[in-house]
């Protein structure tokens, strides 16, 4: 197929993805503004834990000021809203137990790819209803930074956000292929859910880790969807830890792309479908 | 009276038969809400390594705190256990017109709908919170009351009381909106603003956020005020914190009574689905 003939194909999938999206925007506003609200209790969580803490540390957690760690969980809500991928590895796991597979095995079309467009239409449409609230809720913060960083942090902290959207796309595709040998992997989507809320920075700096946990964190892809953006822009990662930051991040984007890939043509050879 | 508590007996049982008939289910669910408490607790344990307590001179170190986490999962996994997952059906009943086979039935609707199922996985979430605050108390070297675990029960009591008041307020919402599967996450956004001790609250804003969730809409009373009958002295230091338990009890008998009215308004409003 001609590559214009192709380029026009996934536009007519990334506009209809849009108008899907749109359909429920009342809800999906509002469920967007209520996302914003645990924002508030870790506000005042964290300035009573600080307040504590004046004394004994020097006003700061792992070199983190209070104004630091609120700007760290905003940040962190914009990480989050790249790299999370709702439903993705379950809708794949639902579509191979069910058989709705198939559809893909026999269009001409490919599921990553149309997959990928998807949710590019969907985090789309989300940055477009989320930015009124997120600029609302930032510009409410604007205390806890410390200004804006300079224009090459802006640009590592862009482009880590594209590879945390990536990797959070690919590393969830992955997880979502294991259902062609197991066929119920909700159980295993909770524990990846649970860990990856823990480990990827979501919950506090993953530099509060200890010793070996701190290491073991490090090591794994999960942090560079919530902590890795969120560090770049607070100017916790720096000159040529920066560099090899982004490699990493981009060198598991490539992994888990082949990963979701290899995995998707393994399944495939031994998925069976029946009935009509 | 009698009838209805056979009623209650018997779905328990049966929704145990039930959960038993999908024992591996069973362990994973439990495992995994257990995962998710020990996870939250981690997280705890490590804010505890930089800081003595949660405020200064708020007296929530880290043990009194860890008793607060535990009323916390006491009143969350009872409600877990009888309420949320029959919140959930009775949305899904409102709009399929299922509550039709309910509203035939003799029996009081509410009651019925309240307690038709039971998830018995979050009885693992119950024993750790008896065990975290078992723990607790051992630590700080504190041996409570026969007087001070009677009002803590009894607060417990009244905690899961708002908590089901406000549950069942939101699934008869679904009535007049049609379609609620948002029920159980304006739920989890109102809660969370329980998971931590008032004090936290403070400043302008917070003040008003104090007010707010103690005398509007009352979920900071629901973890605050029984963890406070074991931790605190039985002889409050001042008039507001006389107050608060004496509130305490109105509110859960407030709580109940709207929740109640507005039950009975949505029925009276309930169309049916069906064809």
């Amino acid at each position: 197929m001609p590559l214009r003939w192709r380029l026009a194909t996934w536009w007519t999938l990334l506009q209809i993805s849009i108008e899907e999206r749109l359909v429920y925007r009342a809800d999906f506003a509002l469920g967007t503004l209520m996302r914003f609200l645990p924002i508030v209790t870790q506000i005042f969580l964290w300035s009573a834990v600080y307040s504590a803490v004046s004394d004994s540390h020097d006003g700061q957690i792992v070199g983190y000021t209070y104004h630091n760690m609120v700007a760290y969980y905003l940040l962190t809500m914009v990480s989050r809203a790249f790299s999370s991928m709702p439903g993705l590895a379950s809708g794949i796991a639902r579509d191979i137990r069910d058989g709705s597979i198939k559809k893909y095995l026999v269009q001409p079309i490919d599921m990553l790819g149309f997959l990928l467009v998807y949710r590019i239409a969907h985090k789309l449409v989300y940055y477009a209803v989320a930015a009124g609230p997120l600029a609302l809720v930032f510009f409410l913060c604007r205390g806890f930074f410390d200004g804006w960083p300079d224009s090459t942090t802006l640009a590592a902290y862009a482009l880590s956000l594209v590879l945390a959207f990536l990797l959070g796309f690919f590393l969830e595709a992955t997880i979502g292929m294991i259902g062609f040998w197991f066929l119920e992997v909700t159980s295993l989507l909770f524990v990846y859910m649970l860990v990856s809320f823990f480990f990827s920075g979501h919950m506090f700096p993953i530099d509060m880790l200890p010793g070996i946990w701190g290491t073991l964190v490090r090591a794994i892809p999960l942090h560079y969807l919530a902590y890795f953006p969120a560090a770049i822009f607070l100017g916790k990662v720096q000159g040529s830890a920066l560099v090899w930051g982004l490699v990493i991040q981009a060198a598991w984007v490539v992994l888990f792309c082949i990963l979701s890939r290899v995995s998707f043509w393994l399944g495939t050879r031994r998925y069976s479908g029946y009935g009509g | 009276m009698w009838r209805y508590v056979r009623i209650l007996i018997t779905c328990a049982r049966n929704s145990l038969v039930r959960d038993m008939s999908f024992r591996t289910n069973f362990v994973l669910e439990t495992i995994s809400s257990l995962s998710w408490v020990l996870m939250n607790l981690g997280f705890y344990v490590l804010i505890f390594r930089y800081a003595p307590e949660i405020g200064k001179g708020t007296g929530w170190g880290q043990y009194q705190f860890f008793m607060f986490l535990a009323t916390g999962l006491l009143i969350n996994s009872v409600v877990q256990m009888v309420f949320m997952i029959n919140a959930e059906e009775f949305t899904e009943a409102v709009r399929t017109g299922a509550l039709d086979f309910v509203l035939v039935r003799p029996i009081d609707t509410q009651f019925f709908i309240s307690i038709r199922r039971f998830d018995w996985s979050a009885l693992g979430n119950f024993l750790l919170g008896i065990a975290l605050g078992v723990y607790a108390l051992g630590k700080m070297g504190h041996l409570p009351t026969a007087l001070q675990l009677i009002l803590y029960a009894l607060y417990v009591g009244c905690g899961i009381a708002i908590y089901y008041s406000l549950m069942i307020a939101l699934a008869a919402a679904t009535v007049w909106m049609g379609r609620n599967l948002t029920v159980l996450d304006f739920w989890f956004y109102i809660t969370i603003f329980a998971r931590y001790p008032m004090e936290i609250y403070s400043g302008p804003v917070g003040g008003v956020l104090r007010w707010a969730f103690t005398f509007v809409l009352p979920v900071l009373i629901v973890v605050n005020v029984p963890a406070r009958m074991l931790l605190r002295p039985l002889l409050p230091q001042s008039t507001a914190e006389w107050m608060l338990p004496l509130f305490g009890l109105a509110a859960t008998v407030a709580c109940l009574g709207v929740s109640r009215w507005l039950f009975q308004k949505a029925l009276e409003n309930y169309r049916s689905a069906s064809s």
